[in-house]
């Protein structure tokens, strides 16, 4: 009874279809700001105006420019050690693109191919695999999460590597499903009877059908995994300072929240949920697009 | 019945056993689980004497059996810093993160489930839109973040409500509101979806064919049968309420679990890690395995399964 | 026994319109029948031929999206077409009943039977849970459930289909209505059942005076249960009238192809006949007769005009060019006849 479809993409299915963030249903706003995160995550160097990581405490806990005590040289004012917030959530993009694609790719690809192998050979090796799914399902994500990076101690490498540890079964769970019903397909049946091996009809047959779901569910989780990480990163188990994480900003932020300094939070948050939102309408969108089939994921 | 709540039993029993293997093999396998199970600081020659405690220097499966054997009695080391069983501990600051889960389940539930049924009866209309955005929202923005904006309005610039600690009702409102948000929009999800699919039944349609009024068609035979997923899930979302709130708990220094793990991870004790995590785990299978049952309560037709 | 019939729907419609509005569907359209106190009319035709939708037309109980576009619904004098949702809920279950096709899905797995059975009465008679209980006991005695007494307590999914659909039938008769409507009661029974059932709704026919609507595609139903029939065809009626004398000498070709379809023991024909083709899509309705393009008998006219209903004999109409008034017509039907 364990639910696994990531709730916000089932919840973002539940918009009608006409909104004002799609043209002729394509999610054309998402896109654009997802296309335009990744073009300041490759472009950081050059967009951002100061370096991130070094600050001045002279210049501390600066408002943003349209703010009293505000100034343009800072147009989104200055963290608790003088570093500029603008060139900071910039380089930040940078570490949620990379953090979240390759989780996302690292837990797909061993979901996929754990998928593959239990749904197609079955017998105890579906067994083991799906025992193993349920009991990383028993443990919320955060908490397993958590629990890891207490354990390698927290880097950026490890961070996804940890991400792409504790979810890749919800990529098994669905690529599975997807597998055991691809296996009465007429295709397979002829492939197995023409004599191919298993492992032929896998990577042949098998995996390019479940290519499509793998990519919705990527777009799916792309979300997710990147809430989780600035939640790690608020913690202190996320990518480690001084890299510029978006949570890591909003556990810095907030030390001067308390006298108002608003814009060390409010503005990392929004970051996250432009990115989150974005990712979960297009993983929708190709959702519906790539197989209405995958209705159910 | 009995034979079901046996067979569920059963299973709960086996995900415990590979839960503990996995935490387990996890620790040990990876990294030096020295340097984990010892306190920083610690001279090398006491190190080698926890690595002969611990029985690190013993086969794998040994050392299974006596982490096993501790369990088993509740026995999850000692912390470092507090230098106290970490199972004393948890049970110390476990009603703190029950009475913040509880009261964030019941403002989840009061939000999320009317909303919800508002939204599947009047399918497409205003309340089923405001409820859409409101889901999408609800789950796409970090729960801290949420947390921390309700800090600046309510504590930084109304001053009505004190932004951490513990000990009055008002120290509760906001954290348990940042902790409900998130699940009051899953339920309200849940129960919109599970209503418009028991309203488009058989019986339903038979309930209006019999001229009930709409309030009886929708308040007794929609509304049960509706319910029960959303009750299962708020089951086992306390318990998940209650492990995943170590953010909130930690941006509002509210003195329970998640609290406790964070202080774990932060003074780099890890006993309390293993064990909050030990425990968390536990109680999630534990209470998947008691709303299956509860489900077999209600549900009549489960009971009679053979 | 009053002459007003006890039913009566004149030039009925109800159409689907999709939310652009740029699709109709004509699921009813201009239906006129009459049905008498006590009687029993049988409405037959494929599926989609607007059978069930007719029915939830005269309950008044179409989804959203459908309307009723025009036509009267006269019930006992009353035109059902103008009446408020409030007044309308109070018709339904108390003097129009309706029994659905699926009994076990047609009862909520919650509620206990005794709970369901005594629920119009709770709602349409005031009576109290104590009272509503009691006569549900009568009334599952009265269809001839065994052991009333228990099985007032228990869960639907504890009964067998056959006792599902006459727990069924039992709710539909709880308020003693004038009209009931069963949507192909027996569809989910085995045969064996299905005669018992049969025979129990025509004793609480008699018993209660009720007049009955059978919505089925069974013939043989037909056949030993109702006096009246309609036969419908994509939305409309094609053919209505005593049900001996369509059986004898079926007025429209359609009619005639489904009665030709049943196999009889005394056939000694090689193949069965099925009617070539397939039902036409509601939301693009061929111009003129809508049999037109699978009628064997079509001619240049049904292609271009829809024919009306005509009356063939007394109390009998047929809507076919056949039927016009005009000699030819029946040597047609003779002519191109190869079917016995």
């Amino acid at each position: 009874m364990t639910i696994t479809t990531p709730p916000i993409a089932a919840a973002a299915a539940e918009l009608p279809p006409a909104a004002f963030w799609r043209l002729k249903g394509f999610p054309l706003i998402p896109v654009l700001i997802l296309l335009f995160i990744a073009f300041v995550a490759v472009f950081a160097d050059v967009l951002a105006p100061y370096d991130p990581q070094v600050g001045s405490l002279a210049r501390r806990f600066r408002p943003p420019a349209w703010q009293d005590g505000g100034s343009m040289a800072y147009l989104l004012g200055t963290d608790h050690v003088g570093r500029d917030v603008l060139s900071r959530l910039i380089f930040g993009a940078r570490v949620s693109m990379i953090v979240g694609i390759t989780a996302v790719l690292v837990a797909g690809g061993i979901g996929t191919l754990l998928g593959i192998v239990s749904g197609y050979l079955g017998g105890w090796a579906d067994q083991v695999v799906m025992r193993i799914t349920d009991t990383w399902l028993a443990l919320p994500a955060l908490t397993f999460a958590i629990f890891l990076a207490a354990i390698v101690g927290p880097s950026e490498f490890n961070i996804i590597l940890i991400l792409g540890l504790v979810y890749w079964t919800r990529y098994a769970r669905v690529i599975r499903g997807e597998v055991l019903s691809l296996k009465q397909r007429e295709f397979v049946r002829l492939a197995i009877v023409a004599g191919c091996s298993s492992r032929v009809i896998m990577w042949r047959h098998i995996l390019p059908n479940v290519i499509n779901s793998a990519v919705v569910l990527a777009t799916l989780m792309l979300g997710v995994v990147i809430v989780t990480e600035a939640s790690l990163s608020f913690l202190g188990v996320g990518v480690p300072p001084p890299k510029p994480a978006w949570g890591l900003m909003m556990a810095d932020g907030k030390k001067g929240l308390m006298v108002g300094y608003w814009w060390l939070t409010v503005l990392p948050g929004i970051c996250i949920m432009l990115m989150v939102l974005s990712a979960n309408l297009l993983g929708d969108w190709l959702r519906v697009k790539l197989d209405p089939q995958l209705r159910q994921l | 019945m009995k034979q079901y709540i046996v067979r569920r039993a059963g299973y709960s029993l086996l995900s415990l056993f590979l839960l503990s293997l996995v935490i387990f093999l996890f620790v040990r396998v990876t990294g030096d689980p020295v340097s984990l199970l010892v306190e920083p600081g610690a001279s090398p020659e006491d190190i080698e004497n926890m690595r002969r405690q611990f029985g690190l220097d013993r086969p794998l499966w040994e050392q299974y059996w006596h982490f096993m054997a501790s369990l088993a009695v509740g026995d999850l080391g000692q912390s470092f810093y507090y230098r106290t069983p970490v199972f004393e501990l948890y049970f110390q600051r476990l009603p703190n993160s029950l009475l913040l889960a509880a009261v964030a389940m019941s403002l989840s539930l009061l939000i999320g489930i009317p909303s919800g049924i508002l939204a599947a009866v009047r399918v497409d209309g205003f309340w089923d839109s405001a409820g859409k955005i409101f889901a999408l929202l609800g789950l796409s923005l970090p729960s801290f973040w949420v947390g921390l904006v309700l800090i600046l309005f309510f504590s930084v610039y109304l001053g009505w409500l004190p932004s951490s600690g513990s000990g009055s009702t008002l120290h509760l409102l906001m954290p348990a509101f940042t902790l409900g948000w998130y699940f009051a929009a899953a339920h309200m999800r849940l129960t919109r979806s599970s209503m418009l699919e028991v309203l488009g039944s058989e019986y339903i349609k038979l309930a209006r064919l019999k001229g009930l009024p709409e309030a009886l068609v929708i308040g007794k035979h929609a509304l049960k049968n509706a319910l029960i997923p959303v009750i299962t899930l708020a089951g086992i979302n306390l318990v998940v309420m209650i492990n995943v709130a170590v953010v909130v708990e930690t941006v509002f220094a509210w003195p329970g679990i998640g609290r406790l793990l964070y202080e774990g991870i932060t003074f780099r004790d890890f006993p309390i890690v293993q064990g909050v995590v030990v425990i968390g785990g536990a109680m999630i299978v534990l209470v998947n395995l008691l709303v299956d049952i509860l489900y077999a309560l209600i549900d009549p037709r489960i009971r009679l399964e053979s | 026994m009053s002459s007003q019939p006890l039913l009566s729907l004149e030039h009925l419609s109800a159409h689907y319109v999709s939310q652009q509005g740029a699709r109709v569907v004509r699921a009813v359209d201009d239906v006129t029948l009459s049905l008498n106190a006590g009687g029993t009319l049988g409405i037959v035709g494929e599926s989609g031929s607007g059978k069930t939708t007719l029915a939830l037309t005269i309950m008044r109980l179409l989804p959203p999206a459908a309307r009723i576009v025009s036509g009267r619904m006269m019930f006992e004098g009353e035109n059902l077409v103008d009446k408020s949702d409030t007044e309308m809920r109070r018709v339904r279950g108390k003097r129009i009943a309706m029994i659905l096709q699926d009994p076990m899905a047609s009862l909520n797995p919650l509620f206990s039977i005794g709970n369901q059975v005594g629920e119009p009465l709770r709602v349409h008679e005031g009576a109290s849970r104590a009272g509503a209980w009691q006569r549900a006991v009568a009334l599952l005695k009265s269809v001839r459930i065994a052991s009333p007494e228990t099985r007032v307590s228990q869960f639907p999914h504890e009964m067998s289909g056959g006792m599902r659909q006459r727990i069924v039938g039992a709710i539909g008769i709880s308020c003693e209505p004038r009209l009931l409507i069963a949507d192909e009661p027996t569809t989910s029974l085995d045969l064996t059942i299905q005669a018992q059932y049969l025979d129990l709704l025509r004793d609480l026919q008699r018993e209660h005076g009720l007049a009955l609507i059978f919505i089925t595609h069974n013939l043989g139903i037909v056949a030993k249960m109702c006096d009246q029939l309609a036969v419908m065809y994509a939305g409309r009626v094609v053919e209505q009238g005593p049900v001996s004398r369509i059986f004898s000498t079926p007025a429209h070709p359609y009619t005639r192809a489904l009665l030709g379809s049943i196999p009889r023991m005394t056939d000694n024909r090689e193949h069965l006949t099925a009617i070539e083709g397939q039902p036409p899509d509601l939301s693009a309705l061929p111009p003129g007769c809508s049999f037109a393009p699978r009628c064997p008998m079509a001619f240049a006219r049904c292609q271009v005009e829809t024919p009306p209903e005509f009356a063939v004999d007394e109390g009998r109409t047929a809507r076919c060019w056949l039927a016009a008034p005009g000699a030819d017509a029946k040597a047609e039907m003779m002519k191109t006849s190869n079917v016995a």
